[in-house]
């Protein structure tokens, strides 16, 4: 980290902020069910991932409970949830932050 | 060794050397599942399970998505339970039944292991077989046996890439 001196900066006047594209993110649980051969062939299945990709995913999930496996327009990111649902994983999306 | 249960042959589909008893149990699972699908009450967590939050801090959104795709999500869920009761007894599948058959079991055992309690760590297993649930484990251990031969035929089957 670098630092830099103290600036004084004018603070701009912003009533409202409106971003209207702000990427959602699709983030995986982690669950006590679902196997972990299960998980790594569903990302496969639904994205394309390799199996180098999806095994990675599928550990960050396993080890640090959630992984983000797609990201895109809010439309597309409901649509990859459901079809995570329907799959039985545990999924669900937010704003990007 | 035990024989392999699900084995990809030529022409693209899928030998199901499934003994009797174990293709009963099946046919017998599938319709608890669509039972407790399509007559739930409003707090039944091992079938809430089936249908998680897509929004879990945006009330709003998240009501408008479930009036949007709950009948959809209820559909998909009981079609691959369908397929399940209906090829129960098939000596071969094609690679999307064998899909169904995936999520079928996917979907029985995320029920059966959430009315189990099933943790990451096991403590909830009974050790002793005479306690009721025991049997209710050694499906669910069953389950994924038989959901990991699924997953290796697909795997093998499938051309990601």
């Amino acid at each position: 980290m670098t630092t830099t001196a103290p600036v004084e900066v004018k603070e701009p006047e912003i009533e409202e902020v409106v971003v209207p594209d702000r990427p959602w993110i699709v983030i995986v649980w982690n669950d006590p069910i679902n196997l972990m051969s299960y998980v790594t062939f569903v990302l496969q299945k639904l994205f394309g991932f390799s199996l180098e990709k999806a095994t990675k995913l599928m550990l960050d999930v396993h080890e640090k409970g959630r992984a983000v496996v797609s990201s895109g327009a809010r439309e597309k990111a409901e649509l990859d949830v459901f079809r995570l649902h329907e799959h039985g994983l545990w999924a669900t999306m937010e704003h990007d932050s | 060794m035990t024989r392999r249960r699900v084995k990809r042959v030529r022409n693209g589909s899928f030998e199901l050397r499934i003994p009797t008893p174990e293709r009963d149990l099946l046919r017998s699972l599938g319709p608890q599942v669509r039972a407790a699908l399509t007559n739930r009450g409003e707090a039944d967590g091992a079938v809430e399970r089936l249908f998680p939050v897509a929004y879990p801090t945006d009330e709003d959104r998240q009501t408008e998505y479930r009036l949007l795709v709950h009948d959809e999500l209820l559909e998909s869920h009981l079609g691959a339970l369908s397929v399940l009761e209906e090829t129960a007894d098939a000596g071969r599948l094609t690679q999307d039944q064998l899909s169904s058959w995936m999520r079928a079991v996917n979907e029985i055992r995320l029920v059966l292991g959430t009315t189990l309690g099933v943790t990451e760590d096991g403590d909830e297993r009974p050790v002793d077989a005479r306690e009721p649930r025991y049997d209710a484990f050694v499906v669910y251990d069953y389950l994924a046996y038989l959901q990991g031969e699924i997953i290796d035929a697909l795997s093998a089957a499938e051309d990601f890439t």
